[in-house]
């Protein structure tokens, strides 16, 4: 054992906290080692010297009385004497706590519905997309023509849906139909890819019934939702989520 | 008040009392080392016995001493950051050298007084952290396992800690301790 171990391992030594081994290998490097011997000797002085009783704060007298006194005080107030000493620390921890809960409430009350009702509309215009492909349901007006389509909703809507043509784009008009969704008559202009049909389903977002924008899928369908002059757009199909942007593109410019 | 009925036994704080201010000594030691101010220490020990009153159901009456440090440290250093968060030394305390017996003819209790005034000094400007290892070494007897727990430090920190602050100790009163080994220091 060097020298150096063995000066830090001394005041493990001293204080008996050395495993027997360690204390035996200190024992024999102090006999053999007049350094280290010497270094033993000093700290056993120093030791002693700080064991002095006159370095020792005994209490003053009458702290206990005083203590017993406020433990008391204390005890029957019945509140957390943390109360007082630590205002901080138990207000901080209040905060905490009724951000928390108000947190879960927000959560529940506003967090959640909302949610299933994102849910809900979502899955409106899947079951209305799926029920127009229906024979026979598919379109109320028959039209690629927008000008014969957007009239068409005149008098049967209290808004003025945006239909175009997109024939040109390779998404061409195939007619209009009136459906229903969150709670009203809403517009669901229907366009074609070659085979897939596109169902654009639109209503005023004053009426409700907005949700998170961007794409989604569902059922199989891909559907993507966004809002703009004042209208909620849902389209939907069993068109690749690639080329269904490309349509929602096509539309909204 | 309500005498308490005899068939409940002894109360809380009667209990707690029991447990705890046989070690009020200690407390208080420890607190007026780490505030190095009477009354400061007075005041840091009563609130870290109200402080351990709270927390007594969370005592399982294993060793009420170095419970009680443990808290008596944490309220110390809680009332240093919120008091004296820039502080760096301590004042000299007179009180500190002008009491304890003095046997012995004038000469040596006039070295013995300097020897200590000197060892107490060193004590003061040793860093904090080195000095409470100490204190509850010397001073309490704490096992390095206790003492690892009072101070929230691993037992390796423990030792090397305490080699660090004896062996500054040592270098401060070398001179004393190598010429006149047996002062009476």
């Amino acid at each position: 054992m060097g020298c150096e171990d063995a000066q830090e391992l001394i005041h493990g030594y001293m204080d008996g906290e050395l495993d027997l081994r360690s204390q035996l290998e200190i024992e024999r490097h102090i006999e053999k080692c007049e350094a280290c011997a010497a270094v033993y000797q000093v700290q056993q002085r120093v030791r002693s010297a700080i064991a002095h009783p006159s370095l020792y704060f005994q209490a003053p007298a009458g702290l206990d009385r005083k203590i017993a006194s406020a433990l008391r005080k204390a005890e029957r107030a019945g509140r957390s004497p943390l109360g007082k000493s630590w205002p901080k620390l138990w207000r901080a921890a209040g905060v905490a706590a009724a951000f928390a809960i108000a947190a879960a409430v927000i959560w529940m009350a506003v967090v959640l519905p909302r949610r299933s009702s994102e849910d809900l509309i979502a899955r409106d215009v899947v079951a209305s997309h799926v029920r127009s492909l229906m024979p026979g349901h598919l379109t109320d007006v028959p039209s690629s023509d927008q000008h014969t389509v957007k009239p068409w909703f005149n008098g049967r809507l209290d808004f003025s849906p945006p239909v175009k043509d997109l024939a040109a784009e390779g998404f061409p008009l195939v007619g209009g139909r009136l459906d229903y969704l969150a709670q009203a008559p809403v517009a669901a202009a229907v366009y074609r890819r070659r085979q897939h049909y596109i169902n654009l389903f639109m209503w005023p977002e004053s009426r409700g019934g907005s949700a998170k924008p961007g794409p989604q899928a569902r059922q199989g369908y891909n559907l993507l939702h966004w809002t703009g002059a004042g209208m909620n757009f849902w389209a939907v199909s069993d068109l690749n989520m690639g080329e269904l942007e490309e349509f929602v593109r096509l539309v909204s410019s | 008040m309500f005498s308490r009925p005899a068939w409940a036994g002894p109360g809380k704080v009667e209990r707690f009392e029991q447990a705890l201010l046989p070690h009020l000594d200690a407390a208080f030691n420890l607190a007026r080392w780490l505030t190095g101010n009477q009354q400061d220490a007075e005041d840091v020990v009563q609130e870290a016995y109200l402080r351990a009153l709270t927390f007594f159901d969370s005592f399982r009456g294993a060793d009420g001493r170095a419970w009680l440090l443990t808290i008596v440290r944490n309220t110390c250093y809680t009332w240093l950051r919120k008091n004296r968060p820039n502080e760096v030394s301590v004042a000299f305390d007179e009180e500190l050298h002008t009491t304890g017996p003095e046997p012995g003819n004038p000469e040596t209790l006039a070295l013995q007084s300097a020897d200590r005034r000197l060892l107490a000094t060193v004590l003061e400007e040793l860093p904090r952290e080195f000095r409470e290892v100490l204190i509850l070494r010397e001073w309490e007897g704490l096992s390095y396992q206790e003492i690892a727990s009072v101070a929230g430090i691993r037992i390796g920190t423990v030792m090397s800690r305490l080699a660090r602050a004896r062996e500054r100790i040592a270098r401060h009163l070398h001179d004393r301790l190598s010429k006149e080994p047996k002062s009476g220091l």
